[in-house]
This record gives structure tokens, C-alpha cells and sequence, in this order.
């Protein structure tokens, strides 16, 4: 009964539990018992915990133990459900087992615009969950791989309710579907040193820019942006975004030589810890002074990485464009290429919005239904890509010279 | 199979609500199912999105893309939402009789 005034207390709506009886003898869940062992956290100790006072909790984790014993996943693929004004934000979950697992029949997730950069007060998270516990299973992925707070299992007929909710306490569903994702960024300038411009505050322009891109679902496939501050790309936008915006500098690396000596003096290796990886050698050390030929410097941001407190990035600051990254979804993975090799901090949002409108004029017409940018730049050629938005290709673009040396450019229609 | 029951007819639809049996579409399906979607009356300009979506689909066996359907109605996407308030996937497709729309989420 203890559990029961609980229920009441939170104002439950979805999956209560009959009675604490019901609990009692709840199967057990001996495959899923082996998720819990070990010293690393443990979903199934999450549900678990949830499933106390959650019916939705109690079947999903009696669907798993199922789907582990049969080796077969139990939800359905898709679904067509959201809310009024909204073709995105909702991603539609049905069992297929629902006379077997009534409380997860519908397992609706909700995807919640995420704060720039992740930062919350301890109260915002407070005010999502008890949002979620009133509407849904209780269960939350902090975050999705597109940077959304992801509120996990809920029915058709909680998915309004919720959604105003969610809008009275200041927050947005993010996007879904054949859309501009959530964009996201590294946390930039609000914690961290090396950031070339304002991360947080671009994600949050185009976030404000492109509400209509994100809620209404126009273009042939998903379309993400994410931002880096710098080279090391801690969103890791390179290998994941089909627009990526990354951090770096035009000028010299800012150089203190009295810290380079310190490092030395302190034991650091510089030649075989810096110079030796290098990735163009362009560093050189005589047990000294340590040489840069910034020339030939790739922005790796290795040596400013270990020497952190003698180097740092130039004065000159902004960022370069790259276009059609990928996950391996539908085709194989795609690294990005680079589009713009520098752009001032300060110009970069108008480059950005110019940059994508060209972008997505193109792609929506020649783009087919379910190709990533990336894919389509394959499809047609990168020169082809470049014409349609009328980009003039530079060296930046090429990431490597040709290397077979068997082939020769005439033989294929290139040069004369 | 859920069913639908509305104004005395009967139909058979998947868990979104969609008509499960494309060819039994007629104007009384996209009136009986338009309530369900909060849309009040059916205007020319709904019927237009409607049969437009009907003919691509008879045609080429699958619904239009989206930037499709505003260019040959002529409508902006951000319109056609106010006429179907779940969008032209969840709103204007079912009451159009088309199966659901497959996607990647």
C-alpha cells in the first residue's frame, strides 16, 4: 500500500501499478540479472528502480528479458504520432507484443531541445523529470547522439499533455525525421580555453534561426550542424554532422618560451612528446627553443594539447566549414570535406545562413529521398556540388594529393 | 486490427490511425477522418493538398516528398500545417488514404 499512496502522490497518469501485490510478483528477470553485476552503472538497476513505481518500467524490462531469452528485438519499426503544428520532436515506439506487454503497447519517445552546451541547473532537471514522471515512464537518455534530451516511453494520448508541459517550463521538442536536427556544440567559451569563437551562442542562433527547418520536415533526409570550438572537435562534428563547424586560427600559434623551458626543465620530452608527432613535422627542437614553421602547421592541436600552458591558438580566430559527414546508416560512413577554410568569428553566422540556404536549395533538388548531403555530393561530384552553390573549389578541399601515380589526368577526361 | 468508427462507417486502420485498406478511399473517408484531426471543414485548399496527394500516390505507389507537395500546390509548408495541424505526414496523407508514410526517426 506504501507504493500505492506513492502513485497518488506523484499524480501518476501512465502505467499504474494495480496494487503493491502486483509488484510482489513480478517475474524475475534472470538474463537481464547479469547486466547488474560488475562495477559500472547499469541500466537494468535503473529500470529496475523505476519499474518500482512504474508500470511502463515493470514491462519494458519483462519485454527485454523476452527479447534476450528469443535473441529478437519486440518493437515495432516506426510510427506516425506527434503533436498539433509539429511534423518532428516524437518518435512513434509500438510492441508487438501488446496483449503480452500492455503497458509498453505505446513506448512513444519525446526528443527535448537541449540547452547550448548542456549546462542546466540542478532545478531545470528536476522540473523535466517530474514533467516525464507525471507523463511518461520516468525514464530519461541524457543525451541522445544528436545532443537532445531523450524522455523515453509514453502513449499517443500523454504525447500533448506532455508537450505542454514541456513548452509552460521554457522548453521545445528538438527534431526528428527528415529535418535540421538539434544542432549542437562543445561547451566553447563557457568552460573551455581553447575555443576559437562563441560556440554556444551560434548553436543557440541557429537553433532561433531554424525553428521552421527543425518542426516541419522538408528535406530528402536528416540534416545535422554541430560546433566545435577547436581542432580537437569535442562533438566530434567531423565524423557525424553534415555540417560541421570547427574552430581554428589563420595566424601563429602564440608561443611562451620561458613555459616551453619550464616544460623541459619539469622532464616533458618535447622532441619525442611534440616534434616526433607532429603530423607534418613542422615543429623542430634543439633542447632550447622549440621552432614552429606555422606554414606548415594542419591545426592539430596536438602540441597545444600537451605543452597547454606555453602554446595556444593564434590571435586571428574563426572557423572552418566542412560539409557531408556521416554514420553508417543507409550507405557507409563519410568524413566531412572541408567547404570554407576560414571564416572570421565574426562573420560566421551570415556565412552560415547563406551557406545553407544555397545548400539546401540544392540538395532538395537534386538530393533523393532518404541521401544524405554527403551522399549526394558522392553521387554528383564534389565540382558538380560546388557549381550548383556556386563555391569556387581551393586546395583546402583536397584533403590528400593524388598518390597513383599509374593514372594520368588526360587518361580520365581531366586536364589537356 | 483497430478499428475506426465515425458518422456510422466502419474503418479498418493501423495503430497511427491510418486507413489500412487504400482502396476503399473516397471523399467520405478524408470527411469522416478529418474530425479525428481537429480540422473542422474541409476548404478547396484541403481538397487540393488531398487530391494532389492521392494522384501521386495512385501513380507512383508512394506519397510525394515533402518540398513536392508545397511546390505543386503552391501552398508553404508552414500553411499547410495550419490546414492540417499534424502536418502533410500524420494529417494530410491519412486523410488522403495513403498507408503511413515510412521514414527514418
Amino acid at each position: 500500500m506504501r507504493l500505492a499512496a506513492r502513485q497518488i502522490d506523484c499524480g501518476r497518469k501512465v502505467g499504474i501499478v494495480a496494487s503493491s501485490d502486483d509488484l510482489d510478483v513480478q517475474p524475475e528477470t534472470p538474463l537481464l540479472k547479469d547486466l547488474e553485476e560488475g562495477p559500472w552503472p547499469s541500466f537494468v538497476k535503473e529500470i529496475k528502480s523505476a519499474a518500482e513505481t512504474n508500470g511502463m518500467s515493470a514491462d519494458l524490462l519483462q519485454q527485454l528479458e523476452l527479447s534476450y531469452k528469443e535473441k529478437q528485438g519486440h518493437w515495432k519499426h516506426g510510427g506516425i504520432v506527434g503533436v498539433r503544428g509539429y511534423g518532428g520532436g516524437v518518435i512513434g515506439r509500438y510492441s508487438d507484443l501488446p496483449e503480452k506487454f500492455p503497458e509498453v503497447r505505446h513506448f512513444h519517445t519525446l526528443r527535448v531541445n537541449q540547452p547550448a552546451g548542456w549546462f542546466y541547473s540542478s532545478d531545470a532537471i528536476r522540473t523535466i523529470c517530474d514533467i516525464w514522471e507525471r507523463h511518461g515512464s520516468g525514464l530519461t537518455n541524457m543525451h541522445g547522439a544528436t545532443g537532445d534530451i531523450i524522455l523515453l516511453g509514453t502513449t499517443t494520448e500523454e504525447l500533448e499533455p506532455a508537450f505542454n508541459e514541456l513548452t509552460a517550463a521554457g522548453f521545445d521538442l528538438g527534431g526528428s525525421g527528415s529535418a535540421m536536427r538539434t544542432p549542437s556544440c562543445c561547451v566553447g567559451e563557457g568552460r573551455c580555453e581553447w575555443s576559437c569563437y562563441d560556440t554556444m551562442k551560434l548553436s543557440y542562433d541557429l537553433t532561433q534561426a531554424y525553428q521552421d527547418e527543425m518542426h516541419r520536415p522538408a528535406f530528402p533526409y536528416k540534416f545535422k550542424i554541430k560546433c566545435s570550438g577547436c581542432p580537437n572537435d569535442c562533438v566530434a562534428s567531423i565524423a557525424r554532422s553534415d555540417l560541421a563547424v570547427i574552430g581554428t586560427w589563420k595566424d601563429e600559434i602564440q608561443q611562451d618560451d620561458e613555459a616551453v623551458a619550464e616544460y623541459a626543465a619539469s622532464g616533458v620530452d618535447i622532441q619525442r612528446d611534440v616534434c616526433d608527432h607532429c603530423p607534418t613535422r613542422a615543429m623542430s627542437w634543439d633542447g632550447r627553443h622549440l621552432t614552429i614553421r606555422n606554414e606548415d602547421c594542419v591545426r592539430c592541436m596536438h602540441c597545444i594539447n600537451v605543452l597547454h600552458k606555453a602554446l595556444r591558438p593564434g590571435k586571428e580566430q574563426g572557423a572552418v566549414i566542412l560539409v557531408g559527414a556521416k554514420a553508417p546508416i543507409v550507405q557507409g560512413a563519410l568524413l566531412a570535406s572541408v567547404l570554407v577554410p576560414f571564416v572570421r568569428k565574426e562573420e560566421l553566422l551570415d556565412t552560415l545562413k547563406e551557406l545553407l540556404s544555397r545548400i539546401w536549395d540544392f540538395w532538395g533538388e537534386y538530393g533523393n529521398n532518404r541521401e544524405r548531403v554527403g551522399e549526394m555530393i558522392q553521387r554528383l561530384g564534389l565540382a558538380n556540388f560546388l557549381d550548383g552553390i556556386g563555391l569556387d573549389p581551393v586546395p583546402q578541399m583536397v584533403s590528400e594529393p593524388r598518390d597513383n601515380p599509374y593514372i594520368y589526368a588526360h587518361d580520365i577526361g581531366g586536364a589537356k | 486490427m483497430p478499428e475506426f468508427e465515425v458518422n456510422g462507417h466502419t474503418y479498418e486502420v493501423d495503430e497511427d490511425g491510418f486507413l489500412q485498406n487504400p482502396e476503399v478511399w473516397d471523399r467520405n473517408v478524408a470527411t469522416d477522418f478529418a474530425k479525428a484531426e481537429d480540422i473542422n471543414l474541409l476548404t478547396d485548399e484541403h481538397w487540393k493538398v488531398i487530391h494532389y496527394l492521392r494522384d501521386y500516390y495512385l501513380k507512383f505507389g508512394v506519397a510525394p516528398m515533402v518540398r513536392k507537395v508545397c511546390k505543386e500546390t503552391g501552398f508553404k509548408l508552414n500553411y499547410i500545417y495550419e490546414l492540417f495541424p499534424s502536418g502533410p505526414a500524420k494529417g494530410a496523407c491519412k486523410l488522403a488514404g495513403l498507408p503511413k508514410p515510412t521514414g527514418c526517426v
